[in-house]
């Protein structure tokens, strides 16, 4: 934001309530970085093996490449934490875009069965794979996630033009859900095999095992998605008035309504190939943020999204980790627990708004 | 034909390729408000979603100065063409500032950071409508008067040339019905903008604009200056109204009159006879009226209501036929009811009838 733009403008009326707003997203940005700062820090230090604060730093400087905590740090929790924060980040943004696309706060990739259509194709990708190769790509795992998006966003697209009423349409979007929950797991049974264990662990969702390569290519797809996003907020603001209006103001609807599906399933999907499916992130993060920034700015709206959703994932995986260590539960489990209260309250508010 | 600002040729509408309204020609110059009328459903929102390219045209061309609408870009529609819509929308979290901010969404930068300049169009704009005290509430905590102010505080800081307003009178109550319209009146007046709306208030419609278009669901039934277009039977004609009365002259609506034999005689002059008149539809009692003359104001609703008006030539003295005509009116009626009239040197002869109805049984005072 620009600061030093808010004392010249102060003096006028019309001017400070834009200032004392800016001061909000000011605060907001700093409780956000350093949330992250400090959830990272307790997520290096905490597991089986503690690791005192002070150490860490210490540990990745010297790079004593041979130590235990070394390893611990570098080759499980680091890479574990950034794909928390990544993945988390590209699924509030996904679940923002979604609520921008279908005019609905309650919108996300999970509710509207993306996420299951995702987890699929993935699970059907990797029996293959793993049948007849041997190994699967992340890449692979990637195109497969985005493949099942597209089918479910296709079908929930198809659905829109005949059901008008938001709230079926979402009902529609969890059995879709449903249907493809189903046939993963029916898949996933008949096709056990030694190989294909972690398969389940995985189609509940998890952050664990990541590898310091599928952090790298999730870092770049998400990384560009985001800045994507992130380019596009002038028209997503014009879109928030509604379609028409945005035509009107000389957005060209039917590109940005493409380009804003398939980002925001590109981001669901790459969340799922790596990690599985996980609830209610894309709708909790985004309301949250955008009480607390007390606007919908898309330009302000966006980035802190993304900070709060590397913010919440990173903690529910710490939480999902610790608690009942050496068990480690589902990140969806976790996500849930949060996650669905957020939509309840947000759904009691709009009754009451009404 | 340059003259003209905003063109239509040949121009068909229509949802999903089947044509509703064809072959519209509308010519319109430049800071003219101009107003589609008709019943609901003729075609109206249909015609103004189609200039402002929400539907495809399904024929002819559309030319805004000397350029095609269909040629130009939405960009560079959007500096030209703002828009009022009926749809209410419900943004989140979103202040009336927010929402008239949005109007500058052509002028700014990639990101759509508001310059120090947008800001004071933006102030500008809410001024000009009476909203800058609104400009900290949240949009979906104002009144739909305010609202509608706050959507036109928008088109209007999208600085265009023409606003297209889509009924934008619906939810309002008189006193801001009154108040959308004279900002509307002046911001053509003033600044040049052309205004094409869509309105349900003819009276409203006849009094605001400089042009009007009549939409009859598969045609364009009549257009022009209100003048033109306003006359009892056009009207009557294009709402299809088959119960009460439109008065061209003030754009007042009637109810219809009771029918049948006249079961009372109004005697009244210079508006004396109207809250009688109104009292005996409510009742539902037939009625004549007498002697009024033809500039009378009582006459104008008498001709609606009455089913016998005795009536004589402005500024002339009341003539026997009349007098005549209203004694036996006087015999046929059971009540005779005297509303007041005022006795001058032409209609001296009032006085004679009103003694004559003082002296029968069904007199009484209105």
């Amino acid at each position: 934001m620009k600061q030093d733009a808010s004392n010249a403008t102060a003096q006028s009326a019309f001017f400070s309530e834009g200032f004392k707003r800016r001061s909000r997203y000011q605060l907001v940005f700093i409780l956000l970085v350093f949330a992250l700062m400090a959830i990272t820090v307790l997520n290096v230090n905490t597991g089986s093996v503690a690791i005192p604060v002070g150490e860490i730093f210490q540990i990745l400087l010297r790079r004593a490449t041979d130590s235990t905590q070394y390893s611990i740090i570098w080759k499980i929790r680091l890479p574990r934490i950034l794909m928390a924060a990544l993945l988390g980040g590209g699924l509030s943004l996904s679940g923002f875009l979604l609520q921008t696309f279908f005019g609905n706060p309650i919108a996300g990739p999970f509710v509207l069965g993306i996420s299951s259509g995702a987890k699929m194709v993935v699970a059907l990708t990797m029996i293959y794979f793993l049948k007849f190769f041997g190994q699967v790509s992340s890449w692979a795992l990637i195109v497969a996630a985005f493949a099942g998006s597209l089918l479910a966003v296709s079908f929930i697209l198809l659905l829109s033009r005949r059901l008008k009423h938001m709230a079926v349409l979402l009902v529609a979007g969890i059995m879709i859900g449903y249907i493809c929950s189903a046939v993963t797991d029916f898949m996933v049974t008949f096709a056990e095999d030694s190989d294909i264990v972690n398969l389940h662990g995985w189609s509940l969702g998890s952050f664990s095992g990541m590898s310091w390569d599928s952090v790298a290519i999730a870092a770049v797809v998400v990384g560009l998605m985001a800045v994507l996003t992130f380019l596009m907020a002038k028209p997503i603001g014009a879109y928030q008035l509604g379609e028409a209006y945005a035509q009107s103001m000389g957005v060209n609807i039917r590109a940005f309504r493409v380009a804003l599906i398939v980002i925001s399933s590109v981001l669901s999907a790459t969340v799922t190939a790596f990690a599985g499916p996980i609830s209610f992130v894309g709708i909790a993060v985004p309301h949250l943020i955008k009480r607390a920034l007390n606007t919908s700015k898309p330009l302000i709206v966006i980035p802190a999204v993304f900070l709060g959703g590397a913010v919440f994932c990173m903690g529910c995986d710490l939480i999902a980790r610790t608690v009942f260590a050496p068990t480690e539960l589902n990140i969806s489990t976790v996500t849930s627990v949060f996650g669905a209260p957020v939509v309840i309250v947000m759904m009691l508010r709009r009754q009451r708004g009404r | 034909m340059s003259d003209y600002y905003f063109r239509t040729r040949q121009m068909t509408v229509g949802y999903d390729g089947v044509p509703l309204i064809k072959d519209i020609a509308i010519d319109i110059e430049k800071g003219e408000i101009v107003t589609l009328i008709g019943p609901n459903g003729s075609g109206k929102s249909t015609i103004l979603k189609s200039i402002t390219r929400q539907l495809k045209l399904l024929g002819g061309r559309v030319f805004i100065a000397s350029e095609e609408l269909q040629r130009l870009s939405y960009k560079d529609l959007s500096t030209r063409m703002a828009v009022v819509l009926t749809e209410r929308m419900k943004p989140e979290l979103m202040t009336c500032r927010d929402i008239v901010a949005t109007g500058r969404y052509p002028y700014t930068g990639r990101l759509g950071i508001l310059s120090r300049e947008d800001e004071e169009k933006v102030e500008a704009a809410m001024t000009a409508v009476h909203a800058l005290e609104l400009r900290n509430r949240d949009f979906n905590a104002i009144s739909d008067g305010q609202r509608q102010r706050v959507l036109l505080a928008r088109a209007i800081c999208q600085e265009p040339e023409i606003i297209i307003l889509d009924e934008p009178t619906s939810f309002l109550d008189i006193r801001h019905k009154l108040q959308l319209l004279s900002i509307l009146r002046d911001m053509a007046k003033r600044r040049g903008i052309t205004v094409i709306m869509s309105l349900h208030e003819i009276d409203l419609a006849q009094k605001i604009s400089d042009r009007i278009i009549c939409v009859k669901g598969d045609h364009i039934a009549r257009s022009g200056a209100p003048e033109a277009v306003f006359d009892e039977a056009a009207i009557r004609e294009l709402y299809g109204i088959d119960q009460g009365y439109f008065d061209p002259v003030f754009g007042s609506i009637e109810l219809s009159r009771p029918e049948g034999e006249p079961k009372a005689l109004v005697l009244s002059a210079c508006g004396t006879g109207i809250p009688v008149f109104r009292r005996l539809q409510k009742q539902g009692v037939p009625f004549a009226a007498a002697i009024l003359y033809e500039n009378d104001v009582d006459y104008r609703l008498a001709r609606l209501l009455a089913v016998e008006t005795v009536t004589e030539k402005p500024f002339m003295p009341i003539g026997d036929a009349a007098f005549e005509r209203a004694l036996a009116l006087m015999d046929r009626c059971e009540r005779i009811i005297d509303a007041g009239v005022a006795i001058g040197e032409t209609n001296r002869r009032m006085k004679a009838l009103i003694e004559a109805a003082r002296r029968k049984d069904g007199y009484e005072r209105g």
